[in-house]
């Protein structure tokens, strides 16, 4: 008997093995230390970069590398250091408008890239950076969307000159209406009930009052919260873009937060003043001349002609999270204008606010929570920085209703600047519902090399120690599960970096050093079978079939069982959890690829064309002599 | 035919190793009730600061100098190496930062401060980290649901592919080494953080294996051995697999003591973890799962599902 692999079979195996090495090569090639910079809102030209390069050159400070591109100035150095002052010079010479962030840039060759081959992306506890844990406050999304919907039913109710004795909100999901008549209650109600389908009505009657409940039912609230999060993801991102890091990560975590790691920031004061940059648009009406002075709030104007004050009525018509596009055109006429589309609901309300009050004049707020930083005396006596968050309300437009409004209108009468600055305000600015940081993290850069260089010399020594055991315990078969184990490491790394870009973090690492000691769990397995088998008087070759052949059950059970845990762990965890099990399971493919096809593929090269074949180097002796019985 | 002595007779043993696993299980489950686990920052609310000294940080002056700056209840351990600490402490309900975020941010720069001006000028703040207890919580809570669905998986999975009293005898034994492992954390008061919890699922992984690598011989010499004894079966099969336990249980083992040694402080709960879990992982497959197989009356009839070797069997029968 012979043992041989088909040819296929044999180039598969050498197939997978370039492709693991070519994909898992880029990881060898060295990030450079770089500054990316970028500007908030405008394009980089030629000129930024000879002011930066001019900035440098007086710091005496030698990039390696420029490049101006689409997306900022990419500048390499040649290391931290320089890559640190590099970042105070530069900051120095630009003004604040401009992000300079620290990165890291690829250095793998440009047909690399071409084909796909890059690094493993590395996780905040290996290179250092910011992490946030945002909880949006679904509760204020709710209140603002019920609140929305109190002014509307207002509106209809007058608009139908259905009289009220009073409406409430009772809580966020939960509006009373009180009417004098059970007529007038079944006349509001059958009109109230088309205009809300996302409401629920209910008839209750209390002390001579004839009352409507108003509900928001659980589908639409959990609708809400969905589109809530999108949203304010969606915002994040933007701002994230903002602060020109290289790999940001902006991802839903559960139901209501959001995480966002911020690779290579080191900054997390700047970091947070710019993700917290809330804002949120209402739409009003101003107050009536003879409006009751608690009915409205007063706001300075800045116009073209000087600022002056307006009186805004305190009814939100409109609230921000209604608009679904915003874009700076002009008029037929060649004038600037500021285009706003809403969604259907947003369109039906203003639609039905506007057509009574044509001539009036509308206004926008736009609500920011900001942070400053104050000087303020301690205990102490010493001088310290003290953030204090406060919220900014600004009247940004003041525009007369000219015709009843639809799902599509303009704003008229600005200059270019200010239709330009109007529009990037309510596109980037407006978050759907306030957030808040309920974690956060900066893992430093030396801390993060450390975790990385540990990590790597956990597997390092790992590696070694069973590649010597292995040796000693099974010599030249082995040296055959020696090398399937390198080509286990190599492949998961290939995989890694390229097929599932997971991002590897510390657990992940020692989901791989784990793989590694686990890994060769099969190749024992064959290897006591055959050595088993060649006790139970087997000559070699079927010595050599038959272990692998009944190791194949035992080996496909306890790693598909494995597999399974390594799956549920994926579906149900998050973050480490996560992390660990992506890792777990590709290895559990590999190793059981390298571990059964590829030493197969390795012995039978080595011993299987050998007719003569008396005895296997396979480690200890068996206990009877390998030929003793045929 | 196979090797059928039997070198060492595990399962004479076997009622000494269940009364004494059964010891274990209870000691461990009553010192999770009444001690319960010291869960690191992950699970806990609080400020965690990380701090680098230029030389040997003196962790008694590092002390002190917190306590009377006000820090009563920090807790300052090291970290990685010598030069590198962790001040770890509660949330300061009275701070006027902003949020939480804030609090451990202006903390850590307190802190940093305070030292290099009374310890250590060259101190450097490697980071601040604020950790909602919420979220650990989460966590630990996706973690207990993935264990029991992991284990509900595995039962049905080993039901079909062996036979239900095995698939009951690994789940025992996977619970058997969770909470041993538990109660090891419990009882020497380890800090249990999210690595550990990892730990805890890895172990799972690298118990089923070894019990199933166990299970798979005991049902193949269960068809193939037929005159012998249940429990003479499951000892000759277990005496079978000693090897490649030994040799998997050395080589996984070999790797956690270099994690250990040469891994640094954050991969060091895990390490422990995972070697515990790998001792008793080899322990339970042999005196847990094959002792509750035993226990359960498993006959040769239990595993001959398949017709084709059923009738083999048959037609060979004296």
């Amino acid at each position: 008997m012979l043992n041989r692999y088909p040819v296929w079979k044999n180039l598969l195996i050498l197939l997978a093995m370039v492709l693991g090495v070519l994909y898992s090569v880029p990881n060898l090639y060295p990030d450079d230390e770089a500054l990316q910079v970028t500007h908030e809102s405008q394009q980089l030209v030629q000129a930024d970069l000879d002011n930066i390069t001019t900035a440098l050159a007086a710091a005496q400070l030698a990039t390696i590398g420029q490049e101006l591109n689409d997306s900022g100035i990419l500048l390499r150095f040649e290391g931290v250091d320089e890559q640190l002052r590099a970042k105070t010079a530069v900051e120095d010479a630009l003004t604040d408008d401009y992000i300079v962030a620290l990165n890291l840039a690829p250095t793998t060759p440009g047909w690399m890239q071409a084909i796909g081959a890059g690094k493993m992306n590395l996780g905040l506890d290996l290179q250092g950076g910011v992490h946030f844990l945002m909880e949006v406050d679904m509760d204020a999304a709710v209140l603002g969307r019920m609140e929305d919907n109190l002014s509307n039913v207002r509106s209809i109710l007058r608009e139908l000159r259905i009289r009220t004795r009073g409406l409430t909100m009772v809580d966020s999901s939960h509006i009373e209406v009180r009417f004098a008549s059970a007529d007038d209650r079944s006349r509001a109600r059958s009109e109230l009930i088309d205009n809300f389908p996302e409401l629920q009505f209910q008839n209750r009657e209390t002390s001579g009052l004839f009352l409507l409940d108003l509900r928001m039912t659980e589908d639409t609230m959990l609708q809400i919260q969905r589109d809530t999060l999108q949203a304010n993801r969606t915002t994040l991102l933007n701002r994230v873009d903002a602060l020109g890091v290289a790999e940001p990560t902006v991802q839903q975590q559960g139901s209501n937060r959001i995480v966002v790691e911020l690779p290579g920031v080191q900054d997390p004061a700047q970091a947070i003043r710019i993700l917290q940059r809330i804002a949120t648009l209402e739409f009003h009406l101003e107050a009536g001349p003879g409006a009751p002075r608690s009915s409205f709030e007063t706001y300075d104007y800045v116009a073209p002609e000087g600022v002056f004050t307006v009186n805004v009525d305190n009814d939100v018509i409109l609230q921000g999270d209604r608009i679904s596009n915003v874009r700076p055109s002009l008029d037929q006429n060649g004038l600037p204008q500021v285009q706003i589309s809403l969604d259907a609901q947003g369109g039906n309300q203003i639609n039905r606010v506007t057509r009574d009050n044509v001539g009036r004049m509308m206004d926008i707020l736009l609500i920011e929570t900001r942070s400053r930083t104050n000087l303020v005396i301690d205990e102490n006596g010493e001088e310290v920085e003290e953030v204090e968050f406060y919220e900014d309300r600004r009247l940004i437009s003041h525009a007369r209703i000219n015709s009843a409004l639809g799902r599509q209108f303009v704003i008229t009468g600005l200059t270019q600047r200010e239709a330009m600055d109007l529009s990037l305000l309510i596109s980037s600015g407006s978050l759907a519902a306030p957030m808040t940081i309920v974690e956060q993290s900066v893992i430093g850069p030396t801390m993060g090399r450390e975790n990385l260089e540990q990590g790597i010399r956990g597997v390092q020594i790992a590696a070694v120690l069973v590649v010597l055991f292995m040796l000693l315990y099974y010599r030249v078969f082995g040296l055959a599960a020696n090398a399937a184990l390198i080509m286990n490491i190599v492949l998961i790394f290939a995989v890694l970096s390229s097929v599932l870009p997971a991002t590897l973090t510390l657990p992940g690492i020692v989901g791989i050093v784990l793989t590694v000691g686990m890994a060769v769990d099969a190749n024992v397995l064959i290897f006591t079978r055959i050595k088993e088998e060649l006790r139970n008087g087997l000559p070699p070759q079927q010595a050599i079939s038959a272990g692998y052949d009944r190791a194949f059950t035992t080996i496909l059970d306890a790693n598909l069982t494995t597999f399974l845990v390594a799956v549920v762990l994926f579906t149900i965890g998050t973050g480490p959890v996560k992390g660990f099990s992506v890792t777990l399971m590709i290895g559990i493919i590999t190793s059981m690829f390298t571990a059964i096809v590829g030493t197969r593929a390795l012995v039978n090269l080595i011993y299987g064309r050998r007719r003569d074949l008396r005895s296997l180097s396979i480690g200890v002796a068996p206990v009877k002599p390998a030929a003793g019985k045929n | 035919m196979s090797n059928t002595r039997i070198r060492i007779d595990f399962m004479r043993g076997r009622r000494v190793a269940a009364v004494l696993s059964m010891i274990a299980i209870l000691i461990a489950i009553g010192s999770l009730a009444l001690r319960g686990l010291e869960f690191g920052l992950d699970f806990t609310s609080g400020t965690s600061v990380r701090l680098n000294f230029s030389q040997t940080a003196p962790m008694d002056a590092v002390n002190s100098e917190l306590e009377q700056a006000g820090y009563e209840d920090a807790v300052v351990v090291n970290f990685g190496s010598d030069r590198d600490i962790r001040v770890l402490l509660p949330l300061d309900p009275d701070a006027e930062a902003a949020n939480e975020a804030e609090q451990a941010a202006l903390t850590g720069e307190a802190i940093a401060a305070l030292l290099r001006e009374r310890v250590d000028s060259g101190v450097i703040l490697l980071g601040s980290d604020y950790v909602s207890a919420k979220v650990g919580e989460e966590l630990a809570e996706q973690g207990g649901l993935g264990m029991l669905v992991a284990l509900g998986i595995i039962m049905l999975y080993i039901a079909v592919r062996f036979q239900f009293k095995f698939s009951v005898g690994a789940v025992v034994a996977l619970a058997h080494d969770l909470l041993f492992t538990l109660g090891i954390f419990s009882l020497t008061g380890m800090e249990f953080n999210l690595n550990t919890l990892a730990a805890l699922l890895a172990i799972i992984g690298y118990s089923l294996n070894d019990t199933i690598v166990v299970s798979d011989r005991i049902r193949e010499n269960f068809r193939t051995l037929r005159k012998t004894e249940p429990v003479a079966t499951v000892n000759v099969s277990l005496n079978q697999t000693l090897g490649r336990t030994m040799i998997t249980s050395f080589t996984t083992l070999l790797v956690l003591f270099s994690i250990l040694l040469m891994g640094g402080e954050s991969t060091q709960g895990f390490a422990i973890a995972l070697i515990i879990g790998v001792i008793v992982g080899t322990y339970s497959s042999i005196y847990v799962a094959s002792n509750v197989i035993i226990f359960m009356k498993v006959t040769r009839e239990d595993l001959l599902i398949p017709v084709k070797e059923g009738a083999e069997a048959d037609g060979a029968m004296p």
